[in-house]
């Protein structure tokens, strides 16, 4: 059992509260730098497809996580970065700099929509967003200039330092790619937490009426939410365009920015860790499912994955509502206080609702 | 002429939207939710008429078997509520939206199952008859569409209003705890607007299925019937028809006059501007809230 004896108000906001974590944190890491050495190419690449749902997956989580408000739309930005990436490359500058600018762009593209979706308020913006992914689709053909249209984009081969990374011809490289971006992201995320912004993320989350009262800039502090977000669900679009090889306007459909939601809630809505949890359980339930139906000796049914998917985050929902790391937490509570530990620490609050409507 | 004949398959498309429409704000109206999974009821419904009425399946006489698909998906939105949803009582509504949206994915993988994936149709004695009016087909389901939306629409309009459990639908919404000073039995009452739902899901799926052929993707439409309960305003039930009504008419005319493909956007773009104009819809039930 561990305590903290806190005698500065920077330990509060350490990225490791003590020496324990960050060698967990620290072994984890090597663990990663190492694992090409220590599994085949195949699940190499499975574990570079879960980096990249990841990032994709911490983007949705900085904003539903941290800041209250549910997408239905990030496939749109993931498209976004996907298409953006292409299109600098394109234009003759090196990968790094077209990956980074993609990110940025597709962050400030969405500060920009989310300017007038500041009015709306939980169903309603999820209904926005879901309505500009199912957009994004149309306005991709349309734009077929730049995004090739229904034909889509065959993914350019990428060069960093002059080492050409291929998913095929070396998917180690592909690995530390799609790591980096990940370590990168979660960061500058950890770091956003951190500060004074990331404070009012979760001010604005737990209740908007007391942020403002608090001096919270809503209207600000949600724009940056959105962009930031979007920001990151283009990196990981973009990841995932160039990982696939070709990408079209069905790759990004709403269906996956309803996944990528779902996973965020599988992991634990509001945790790092929650992000690269769910990313787990969406990269590898295809693959296990189908080892599954195989030994079963049948053929795959369709709508197989989907539905299961589905039963999944129902039940997670209903019995567990703070997701594969809210259950690590209270077994690590259960450990850390045996024998003391007892059930209803962890109850839901009892409450009722209220509406906003007149009539 | 060309000009009503849009106007008329716009207005039983746009029908069609406004009883889904009709079905996520009943919910909303008296839990509070939103069923995102409504359109998948909808498809439920249109498959366990199919399941009835086709030779394939039990072959029952098609007026018997409506009250019969009716009966049965109101059960099984009633059960919904007490096996799902009513663990969620008083949660917030983001939560129950994730909930619905994978009930619905559950849905849609339960109906495929059961009646796989190839299209089907329905054996209605809606589909068949034809008749013009003054050079404007008329197609007896387009008009039985339309009629039946509207009768519906109108019927749930002065249940809410009028009866003591309409009454009480709005109340258990408006403020669960005082309605339960009221005596009102919330969650029960919360279980009759699911089954409610359920049966109006129902309605709207034998009438989809009688316009046309039905696959399990059917369901997709409840998207469109988001954009119609949105652009009416969420909680007002003849301003959930009313956008029914103008997304179904925006559609036809969309792809008739405006070059191919912009016209699929014409719908999404009306909601995006409802809600950056009016938030709250044409028929807004909201004022800010006051601390």
């Amino acid at each position: 059992m561990r305590f903290h004896f806190k005698t500065t108000y920077d330990q509060d906001i350490r990225l490791f509260p003590d020496r324990w974590t960050l060698s967990v944190y620290a072994v984890l890491l090597v663990l990663m730098l190492v694992m090409p050495w220590l599994i085949n190419d195949f699940y190499l690449g499975e574990m570079t497809n879960v980096l990249i749902w990841a990032v994709a997956g911490l983007g949705l989580m900085m904003l539903t996580g941290q800041t209250g408000q549910v997408s239905l739309g990030h496939s749109a930005f993931m498209a976004m970065g996907a298409y953006l990436s292409v299109n600098f490359m394109a234009m003759g500058l090196p990968f790094l700099l077209s990956f980074a600018l993609a990110g940025i762009v597709t962050g400030l593209i969405g500060a920009i929509i989310a300017l007038p979706a500041l009015k709306l308020h939980g169903v309603y913006l999820a209904i926005f967003t879901l309505a500009l992914a199912i957009l994004a689709d149309d306005l991709i053909v349309i734009l077929a200039p730049w995004t090739g249209g229904v034909g889509g984009y065959f993914a350019p081969p990428i060069y960093i330092a002059g080492v050409e990374v291929n998913r095929w011809v070396n998917p180690w490289a592909w690995y530390y790619l799609a790591l980096g971006t990940v370590l990168v992201v979660t960061l500058l995320y950890q770091n956003l937490l951190r500060s004074p912004l990331g404070r009012a993320f979760a001010a604005v989350r737990d209740s908007e009426i007391s942020a403002q009262a608090m001096g919270v800039d809503v209207a600000r502090t949600k724009t940056i939410a959105f962009g930031i977000s979007c920001a990151f669900a283009g990196l990981g679009g973009a990841l995932m365009g160039l990982f696939a090889g070709a990408f079209n306007n069905e790759t990004f459909n709403f269906l996956i920015s309803i996944q990528l939601l779902m996973m965020i809630i599988i992991g634990g809505l509001g945790f790092v860790h929650g992000a690269f949890l769910g990313a787990v359980i969406v990269a590898f339930l295809p693959q296990f499912l189908s080892i599954l139906t195989d030994t079963m000796g049948s053929s795959s049914i369709p709508g197989l994955e989907a539905g299961i998917f589905g039963a999944i985050l129902i039940a997670f929902i209903l019995f567990e509502p703070m997701g594969l790391y809210g259950r690590w937490l209270k077994v690590r509570t259960w450990l850390e206080l045996f024998p003391f530990a007892r059930r209803d620490m962890f109850k839901r609050q009892k409450s009722y609702l209220k509406t906003e409507r007149l009539r | 002429m060309e000009f009503f004949q849009l106007l008329l398959s716009g207005l039983a498309n746009g029908s069609v939207y406004g009883l889904v429409a009709l079905g996520f704000v009943l919910i909303y109206k008296a839990t509070e939710a939103v069923n995102f999974a409504q359109g998948d009821f909808m498809m439920l419904g249109a498959f366990v008429m199919v399941g009835l009425v086709n030779p394939e399946y039990l072959g029952i006489n098609f007026w018997l078997a409506v009250p019969l698909a009716l009966l049965i998906m109101g059960a099984l939105g009633y059960l919904l509520d007490l096996t799902v949803l009513r663990f969620m009582f008083g949660q917030n509504q983001t939560a129950v939206v994730i909930l619905t949206i994978a009930l619905g994915f559950v849905i849609r993988f339960v109906a495929g199952l059961i009646w796989g994936h190839e299209p089907l149709s329905l054996y209605s004695p809606l589909a068949l008859g034809d008749f013009r009016v003054g050079g404007v087909v008329l197609s007896l389901a387009d008009v039985s569409v339309i009629v039946v939306t509207l009768l519906t629409t109108l019927f749930l309009w002065q249940f809410f209003q009028r009866t003591k459990l309409g009454l009480a639908m709005q109340a258990a919404s408006q403020n669960q705890m005082a309605a339960y000073y009221m005596g009102i039995p919330v969650k029960r009452v919360q279980g009759a607007v699911w089954a409610l739902a359920g049966i109006v899901a129902a309605v709207a799926g034998i009438l989809y299925a009688s316009k046309g052929t039905l696959d399990i993707s059917a369901g997709f439409i409840g998207i469109k019937a988001f954009a119609a309960a949105v652009i009416g305003g969420f909680g007002s039930l003849p301003g959930a028809l009313m956008g029914g009504l103008i997304v179904g008419v925006i559609e036809p005319f969309a792809s008739r006059y405006l070059p191919s493909g912009y016209s699929q956007l014409a719908a999404y773009s009306l909601l995006i501007v409802v809600l950056v104009f009016r938030p709250h819809g044409l028929f807004a039930q909201v004022r800010t809230k006051k601390v």
